[in-house]
């Protein structure tokens, strides 16, 4: 490609102790120790999942005992959900790049960007011990009064762990909020605004909003738990579902945490590598405010079985076919964008038609949830289990990915194999649906989620779905393997290898420790590719 | 290294105060950073305490018996003198801004010593609250006593005050703690009428940790007075 040499300064080489790592307060060096920790823990989530997988290829509970299992898949949850969704997207990819992208020096409050890391980290170790010691066996759920009476688990370790954790998500929540709002540089505008900027802004008033109920919540599991406390007692007159209430607030909210920024992510790829404004940038921009604020008024569709009022469970069921409609105005509009598009058959760009096929899917089989009467049928079976990871993770994480693979020259300097990356790309696409879709079904035909062994007629379709785990495997461990490769061997990337329209383009790359050696001012929208000679080699 | 140390310089050569930090354009900017900053944290604040106000809400409609037998348990007296105290704090306090936003240091110092001293005042008052509780074996748990038929749902009315006054209580630690810093920084003359960020903003955590108190004192102590009073 091109012959530059990798720029002199940069933010990686411009002080390299580890205390100078450790003590920074450069949002993108943040950014850098987020995907260690976790990378770290969604190789622990990882693992546990294979745990599962392996348990559930035979009928008979072989493997590990039912007590075991329990824990597996609880730690995976946990892992998951809590250490690798939640922060993904927002405190690896929107910490290096959001600052880049509205052209400011750094976050608006530097240390508490570093404190959020900490904080996280702390909350890391506790789960961490807490696995240690044996685990946890409630599901990532924690529902009472199993968690605060029944189980002999390490549900108080692991309660702190999350606790602790929670406040990291909403420190960089408020620190988001407060950059979008008074760092922008000049002449960025609301509406010039990258709509990745506008996707963590809506993810941080979820996580300022919601995250603050979770930890209030464990909080009183724990109090109930370690001291007697009697809020969700059923032998008091205490309520469990009232425990429900509190968790799904936050942890429906929590699921648009985690897909609101992978979405911001595939609005930048997909523009660009389709070399068209993006469709109806402003409906794109409302959408995912629409879906933070409708987001909280849906969460008692996880009760519709918990003995709630039918009048209740009608609304509920009613707003959570509503909050639909913003993920697929954002779905109709990716659509368009395409269409007509002189579209770039990139390694970043598979990853975006991954994500959109099974956002697609896990978006659509979601209406199925909602509707009161099937939900009964459905109800904590594998339906739910194959709904939920294709949000999840052929949503999340494939968005994730997307980000990753497109901002990695931007953040390292260097370019990693292309078709290595597409062959992930696919590698995990095939590998995911080959998992969860044998799960839908699996689930209609009434296979309830959470034991060890299952009846013989459902084999078949678990060697698939275990199968198709090992093909996921693959493509993650590829992943590292060819972007550590690049590190040492990869080619200088330049400045902008995607001939891409946002600012954090316009710096070199990997970029300088202050970001852009002169404050940028900003004269036009994000995606101004129809104005623009796109000359990439 | 040079080139970005010079290009660093290049937006605003000029000179700039002490406390603007480098990532800020201007002081202004600063400013308005942290306020905003300061209210969106105060915004998860409310919803911190508010998933605590909704079991409060529900249990409160589910055993109006209970909420008025253990109202009447709680320490008027005490109660009420705390709320005074705290009041008291608000006003001391805001008068710390004003003296620090006028650039009178010595008046700060004393406003916010002052505000400490009513903070500490409430929290000893608190603990005897606290003692008078645990004598009577009133501490939610395997432990927990009370004569009479509402036993169990009066464990639950004192998880609640525990959990509600506990967590203010908390707060008022923090917020001691953290007057104290900034009473050092004022004695220190650190704060000029052009920046005196960090007194306002602990002003405004103080403000609200004494507004939930204000809540949390009406909804836990005098929930059936009235009828205690006829
Ligand atoms: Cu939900």
């Amino acid at each position: 490609m091109t012959t530059t040499v990798l720029p002199r300064v940069t933010y990686l080489n411009v002080r390299t102790t580890v205390a100078s790592w450790l003590l920074t307060k450069d949002h993108k060096r943040i950014g850098i120790l987020y995907l260690l920790v976790v990378s770290f823990a969604f190789l622990l989530g990882g693992i546990f999942a294979a745990g599962v997988r392996i348990e559930l290829t035979t009928p008979e509970g072989d493997f590990v005992s039912a007590d075991t299992y329990n824990r597996l898949f609880t730690m995976h949850g946990v892992a998951m959900v809590f250490f690798v969704l939640i922060p993904a997207v927002p405190a690896i990819l929107g910490n290096f790049a959001m600052p880049l992208m509205i052209g400011a020096r750094d976050v608006a409050f530097p240390k508490i960007n570093l404190l959020s890391w900490y904080v996280f980290v702390i909350g890391f170790l506790f789960t961490l011990a807490a696995m240690l010691f044996g685990g946890v066996d409630t599901g990532w759920t924690f529902y009472t009064p199993y968690s605060s009476q029944a189980s002999n688990s390490n549900v108080l370790l692991t309660g702190i762990g999350v606790f602790i954790a929670g406040f990291s998500s909403i420190l960089t929540g408020l620190n988001f909020m407060v950059t979008i709002h008074r760092m922008r540089a000049p002449g960025m505008t609301w509406f010039r605004l990258p709509l990745f900027v506008w996707a963590l802004y809506a993810t941080s008033l979820v996580q300022i909003l919601g995250t603050p109920v979770i930890a209030i919540t464990v909080l009183m599991l724990a109090l109930e738990r370690a001291l007697g406390f009697g809020i969700f007692d059923p032998r008091l007159g205490g309520d469990p579902v009232l425990f429900q209430h509190l968790f799904w607030f936050y942890s429906h909210p929590a699921v648009y945490i985690m897909i609101l920024p992978p979405m911001g992510v595939i609005s930048e790829v997909l523009a660009c590598f389709s070399r068209k404004s993006i469709f109806g940038y402003s409906f794109v921009a409302f959408s995912s405010l629409a879906i933070a604020v409708f987001g909280f008024l849906v969460w008692a569709h996880h009760l519709f079985v918990a003995g709630i009022s039918p009048y209740s469970a009608m609304v509920f069921s009613f707003l959570s076919f509503a909050v639909a409609i913003p993920s697929a105005v954002k779905t109709f509009n990716w659509a368009a964008t395409l269409y007509r598009g002189a579209i770039w058959w990139r390694a970043p760009m598979i990853w975006v038609f991954g994500f959109i096929g099974l956002f697609l899917v896990g978006g659509l089989t979601g209406l199925f949830l909602a509707s009161l009467g099937l939900d009964v049928h459905l109800h904590d079976t594998y339906f739910v289990v194959a709904h939920f990871h294709y949000i999840m993770v052929g949503g999340a994480i494939m968005g994730y990915f997307a980000g990753l693979h497109y901002w990695w020259p931007k953040i390292t300097g260097r370019m990693y194999s292309n078709g290595l990356g597409t062959l992930a790309a696919m590698l995990v696409f095939v590998g995911f649906n080959l998992t969860f879709f044998p799960q839908f079904i699996l689930g209609y035909l009434g296979m309830p989620r959470r034991y060890h062994a299952y009846p013989e007629e459902f084999q078949v379709l678990n060697v698939l779905s275990s199968a198709g785990a090992s093909l996921l495997g693959i493509g993650y461990t590829l992943i590292a393997c060819y972007l550590l490769y690049s590190l040492w061997k990869g080619e200088e990337a330049g400045a902008n290898p995607w001939g891409a329209t946002g600012l954090e383009w316009k710096t070199q790359s990997p970029p300088l420790p202050e970001n852009f050696a002169q404050t940028p001012i900003v004269r036009e929208g994000a995606y101004e590719y129809a104005k623009r000679e796109t000359k990439v080699a | 290294m040079p080139d970005a140390l010079a290009a660093h310089a290049e937006p605003h050569g000029h000179a700039h105060h002490p406390a603007l930090q480098h990532h800020f354009q201007t002081m202004a900017q600063q400013q308005e950073a942290a306020t905003l900053g300061m209210w969106v944290f105060l915004v998860t604040e409310v919803m911190f305490f508010g998933g605590l106000l909704m079991a409060y809400l529900l249990y409160r409609v589910w055993y109006p018996e209970a909420w008025s037998e253990g109202s009447l348990e709680l320490d008027i007296r005490m109660g009420g003198f705390n709320t005074v105290v705290l009041i008291g704090s608000s006003l001391t306090m805001a008068l710390a801004v004003r003296s620090a936003q006028t650039g009178a240091p010595r008046a700060t110092v004393r406003w916010l010593l002052l505000t400490i001293a009513l903070g500490l005042t409430f929290l000893v008052v608190k603990f005897f609250e606290y003692k008078e509780k645990y004598d009577l074996h009133h501490i939610p748990g395997p432990n927990f006593v009370f004569e009479g038929p509402q036993k169990d749902h009066l464990q639950i009315f004192f998880s609640l005050y525990f959990g509600l006054t506990g967590l203010h209580a908390l707060h008022m630690v923090i917020g001691v703690s953290l007057l104290s810093v900034i009473t050092w920084m004022a004695h220190r003359r650190r704060f000029s009428p052009e920046w005196y960020t960090p007194v306002e903003m602990s002003g405004l955590y103080w403000h609200f940790v004494d507004i939930v108190w204000i809540f949390l004192f009406p909804l836990l102590y005098l929930v059936d007075r009235a009828h205690q009073l006829s």
